[in-house]
Order: C-alpha cells, then structure tokens, then sequence
C-alpha cells in the first residue's frame, strides 16, 4: 500500500481527479443555471454527446482543437434553445422532454459519426498548459497547474457562477424565477426569457463537457459519454442547486474514480475484485447525495412549467 | 399561448410517422434465392474492435460467394439489450436465414425467441452455450492465444519492465485475451498490471486507465473492446507501445501500434452458411484460433519491429498451433 503514497502516484491520482472531474462539473453547473430558474433537463447526456461529437468532427477537419471547442459549444447553445423552445414555449413535462431529447443525441451523434467519420480516428487534444509559477509549486503544481485548458476553464465557472447567481440582477432573476415565478412575473421579470437564458447556458456548458472529453482523450466513440450527463444532474441535487456543492460532488466522484485507477495500476486490487470496485465511485455518491440533500430543498417551482394567470 | 392538446398529439404522431418512414429498411421481402445474414451488433459496426470484427466477416464471405448470393442487413449500436432483441425477431419474422446476436449479453433472450422461430438459424457470440436447441450456434475465439504471443513481444520491447492492459469487464473474450495477455508478458520477464474499466464503450475511462498506467511506468499498453481508442490516444500522446486485438487498429495511431490480433469470423462463418444451407440449421459451437486461422497477428508495417523480437512471436505462434507452448489457461 505504500507505493499509494509516493509523490508520483500522489500526483498522477490528484490530476486524473481534475481530469475527470472537468466534465462533471461543466454539464453540472449548466444543469444547476436551469434547475435554480425552475426546468429541469434530463437531456444533458444527449447534448454532451453532440458536443463532442461535433467538436471531434470539427478538429478532425481543421486540425484546430479550439475551432472544435467552439463548435461544441455552438451545438450546445443550440440545444439548450431548443429545450427552451420545449420546456418554456410547449410546456412539455419536463422529464419526458428530457428523455427525448437524450434519445435524440445519443442517436444523432451516432449516425453522423458513422456517417461522416466512419472508422475511429485520433485528433489532436487540447495541449497541456503549465501555468507560469504555479505549475512550480511542489506537488500541487503538478497536478493542479499542469492541466489542459478546458480543466481550468470549468474551475473558473465555480466562482464566475457564485458571483453571477448571487451578485447580479441576472442571478436574482433565476432565482426569483425558480422559487416563485408568479411574484417575479409581477414584478417585470420575464420568466420565459429567464428560463431560456439559463437554459442556453446549460445547453453550452452541456457543449463544453462533451467537448472537453473528446478534446481530452483524442477520440469519439459511440455513447462515449456512458452516463456522465446523469451523474451530472445527480450532482445538481448533490451540491444544493449551488456552484461550490457541485464542484465539490464532481471532485468527490472523481477522485474516487482516480483513486481505483491507481490501485489497479499499482496491482493493489486483485483482477477478480475489480468489477466490484468499479461501481464504488457511483454508489459513493448516491450515498453521499442521500445524506447531503435531504438537509436542502430543491427550487420551488422546478418542473413547473409557468403561464401568466394559469 | 398553449398548444391544444389535441394539435400536440398530432405532432407526436407526425413526427413518429417521418421517423418511422425514414428508418423503414429495404429489406422487406426475399430477392429469389440469396442467403440472408442479419447481424445484430453491440457497438457500432466500424469500431475498430468486436463489432467490427463480424461485419468484415460477413463482408468476406459476400465478396467470396458472390453480392447476389449473400444478402446482408446490420443493426448496430444495440448496446440496449431490449433493442437487440427486439431486431433479432424482427430480422426472424422478415425471414432472414441466419440471424446473428454479436455479443455474449444477448444470451439472456436469445432461447426464447430462437424457439418462436424453430425454422430461423440463429448465431451468438462469443459464447459456447446453445442452450440444446437445434437451430442456435455459437462461436467463440480463443483470444488467450494471440495475445499470449503479444504478450510475450510486448515484454521483449519492453525498457522499464512494467506492461499496463486495459480491460472493459472481466468476461467473455475480453477476460480471455487479458489473462492470455498478463501470461504471455510475464513469461518474459515484465510486470503486468490489468485495469478493468467496468464498461465496453466508455473511452474517458479507457483514457485514464491508460494514464494511470503510463503514470506508473507503464511502456507497452494493450486493451480490448471498442473503448480502447481513448487509451490508444494516451498511448500515442505518450510515445506508449501499442498492441490490438479483435481488429487491426493500426489505422488509430500506426507510430505506436506494433500488431493486431484479428478475428477472422468468416473461418466459422462460411461452415455454418454450408451448414444451414443444407438444412442443419444448429446446435454447434464454433470457434476461431490460430491454427484454424480464425485468429491472426497483423503486423504494422508502418512500426520497425526488431527482427529477433518478430521472430519471437512468429515462434510462439508456430508453438501454439503445433502444441509445444501453451497460454496457460
């Protein structure tokens, strides 16, 4: 167990943490921007898979991983606009929606890989960015400031996140819209633009993780995502609708993820018991999600579609 | 404003029309005397790994036989098992010949629908089961042997000693070829260690399993099933050596890739076309290795494999098949 305990694997573990953390905690934070103005969306998964498909496709084209990001995220804003166009316009039950329109990228992503991929290729991934200084701090810097872009990127939202739900008109507005969506109404607030702004940024963010792992691992599979945009909502109920709380559940997630990874590696787990650790990260977390979340309430209004006067 | 309810509804159903038009096949009827292969596959069909592997051998069969002779339909991306059953019956009910479920999960209702349709020949994989009925067969391969002489390449170009594998889950031919695998490389000398993702599509955790590996000095890597492309990515970022299996996956990365066990379904699946051919629709378990030729290494030329280390491989190949060498399993 000691070789668990030297620097390299310290360090190898911690990164592998940020790494697979990063795509928990983007589509978890769009999902949080919808769930605290009052939808739900269960569709994150099939968005993520659109994400990365269309970011692959585009790197695969032009040999530039940040064209491919954009387009990820492109596909992602048009997702989210179009769960606006179901959730908030049509009114559809939400979950149901959800479903579809998970169902709609798992199958779409699908087709047009074979379609107009084909045969799996590698892409170049977005390079590993040390930052200056930082990356210099023993240990910490190794793993913490020796990442790829996108790591950082979804880091930085923690705080960017915490300041616009609770400093801005913008936040005051989700938040208003999610609890009590009559009052907000009566007071000039436009829940329907609401909902579709944070639904739009949830489509984005959604963009984002799918195109962070495909712009990560250098490569698209079919169904790659393999349930990350359901954990993702999981984390949502997690982190108490609240930026830090998700981030801390994808850290949890992932650093129970990293840690079998390097028992495996180190030979710590015996083969035949593997299959049994690898449900420990999932049952972790609902164990956690069940002792955190009962001491929180969700947003009032979440899943309830709003008409003015109904 | 609301839509009616009734407008909604009308929608749906529209909708559902259009997709249901756009999916409807062209499979619909016989053509006069073609033999009709359906294959229902897990991933999908051009994964460079177990999909792959049936649908190439399907492929071979129609350009030896002749595209009039052979008539093919694919459903891939079953990862569902409903979904799979569901396209098994409906390719029995359309009349196809042989009916083929690639992947060892479909076993579960495979005997069910095999006895609603007693006069439809159907085929699974990998497996040995079937279930004692006469119109099901199953083919398995013996996966352990390619990569047993992978295995000991792989420790012979080995420099740090330390050899990472990359599993999906510890059953079927993938359990086959990991253990084959970890024999293979710790006859010659290297220290193996073997990480099992839990799942067969999941290329994130393919990825990390493969960093995990790199991390802790890991300079030869191999891995099965259609995840395996996001460890190949590490592998290749990493200037890691690469060895396949199921497909030849020297397309992926050919700087890093040195060979490729490669499934040759087509070894089984020409006897059994015969076989149904004559009535015998059936009740045989099959299987693909390297003395049949089922199995193959594929080298990549693309790779300057050092002659003696080739010549080690291509001696354990010849010790395999004669019986002087054995996977240990």
């Amino acid at each position: 167990m000691s070789e668990l305990f030297t620097e390299t694997a310290i360090v190898a573990t911690l990164a592998a943490m940020l790494r697979l953390a990063m795509p928990l905690l983007l589509a978890g934070l769009g999902e949080m921007y919808g769930q605290r103005s009052g939808v739900l969306n269960l569709g994150v998964e099939g968005v993520m898979l659109l994400g990365g498909f269309f970011a692959y496709w585009t790197t695969l084209s032009t040999d530039s991983p940040w064209l491919g990001l954009l387009a990820g995220l492109a596909v992602g804003l048009i997702m989210g606009l179009l769960n606006g166009v179901i959730s908030v316009t049509l009114q559809a039950q939400q979950g149901i929606s959800g479903i579809g329109v998970f169902l709609f990228g798992l199958g779409l992503s699908d087709l047009l890989f074979q379609k107009i991929v084909g045969t799996p290729r590698l892409i170049d991934p977005l390079a590993q960015i040390e930052i200056p200084l930082l990356s210099r701090i023993p240990v910490i810097g190794d793993f913490a400031f020796n990442q790829r872009s996108i790591v950082y990127i979804a880091f930085l939202l923690v705080p960017l996140s915490m300041w616009a739900l609770n400093k801005t008109t913008f936040g005051l507005n989700i938040r208003a819209v999610g609890e009590n969506p009559a009052a907000a109404d009566s007071l000039g607030v436009s829940v329907a633009r609401t909902r579709y702004a944070t639904l739009a940024i949830g489509g984005v963010l959604a963009g984002a993780a799918g195109a962070g792992l495909v712009l990560t691992t250098g490569s698209f599979q079919q169904n790659f995502t393999a349930g990350l945009g359901f954990i993702a909502i999981a984390l949502v109920y997690f982190g108490a609708w609240r930026p830090i709380g998700v981030m801390l559940g994808a850290l949890l997630f992932g650093f129970i993820q990293a840690l079998v990874f390097q028992l495996k590696a180190l030979e710590l787990i015996p083969v035949s018991q593997q299959d049994l650790y690898n449900m420990a990260p999932a049952l972790i977390t609902i164990l956690a999600l069940v002792a955190v979340s009962q001491r929180f309430q969700a947003p009032t209004a979440l899943t309830k579609p709003f008409s003015r006067g109904g | 404003m609301r839509m009616a309810k009734g407008w909604r509804l009308l929608a749906l159903l529209g909708a559902l029309a259009l997709v249901a038009g756009a999916c409807g096949g062209d499979d619909d009827g016989d053509d006069g005397g073609a033999f009709r292969i359906a294959i229902v596959a897990p991933s999908a069909s051009n994964d460079l790994a177990f999909s792959q592997s049936i649908v190439d051998a399907v492929n071979a069969i129609q350009a030896e036989m002749g595209a009039d002779a052979i008539e093919i339909a694919i459903t891939d991306g079953t990862f569902v098992v409903e979904d799979a059953a569901a396209n098994m019956r409906g390719y029995a009910d359309d009349g196809y010949d042989l009916v083929i479920g690639h992947g060892s999960q479909y076993g579960s209702f495979l005997p069910e629908i095999a006895e609603d349709f007693p006069d439809t020949a159907f085929a699974w994989g990998t497996a040995s089961d079937t279930f004692g009925l006469d119109n099901v067969s199953a083919y398995t391969a013996a996966a352990d042997e390619g990569a047993y002489v992978q295995g000991i390449m792989a420790a012979a170009l080995s420099t740090s000693g330390k050899i990472g594998v990359v599993g999906p889950v510890d059953v079927g031919d993938a359990a086959l070829y990991v253990q084959g695998f970890v024999n293979g490389a710790e006859s010659g000398g290297a220290d193996v260690a073997v990480a099992f993702t839990g799942d067969f599509g999941n290329t994130t955790l393919a990825a990390e399993a493969a960093n995990a590996h790199v991390a802790n000095g890991a300079d030869v890597m191999t891995g099965t099933a259609q995840m395996v492309v996001g460890a190949v990515g590490v592998a290749e970022q990493q200037g890691v050596l690469w060895f396949g299996t199921q497909s030849n996956q020297t397309s992926l990365a050919d700087s890093i890739v040195v060979s490729s066990q490669v499934y040759k379904w087509e070894v089984v699946l020409s006897d059994l076309v015969e076989q149904i051919k004559d009535g015998n629709l059936g009740g045989q378990t099959y299987e693909i290795n390297l003395a049949n030729g089922g199995l193959v290494i594929e080298y990549n030329d693309a790779y300057n494999l050092p002659a003696d280390v080739r010549q080690a491989g291509d001696d354990a190949v010849a010790g395999i098949i004669d019986g002087s060498m054995s996977t240990g399993l």
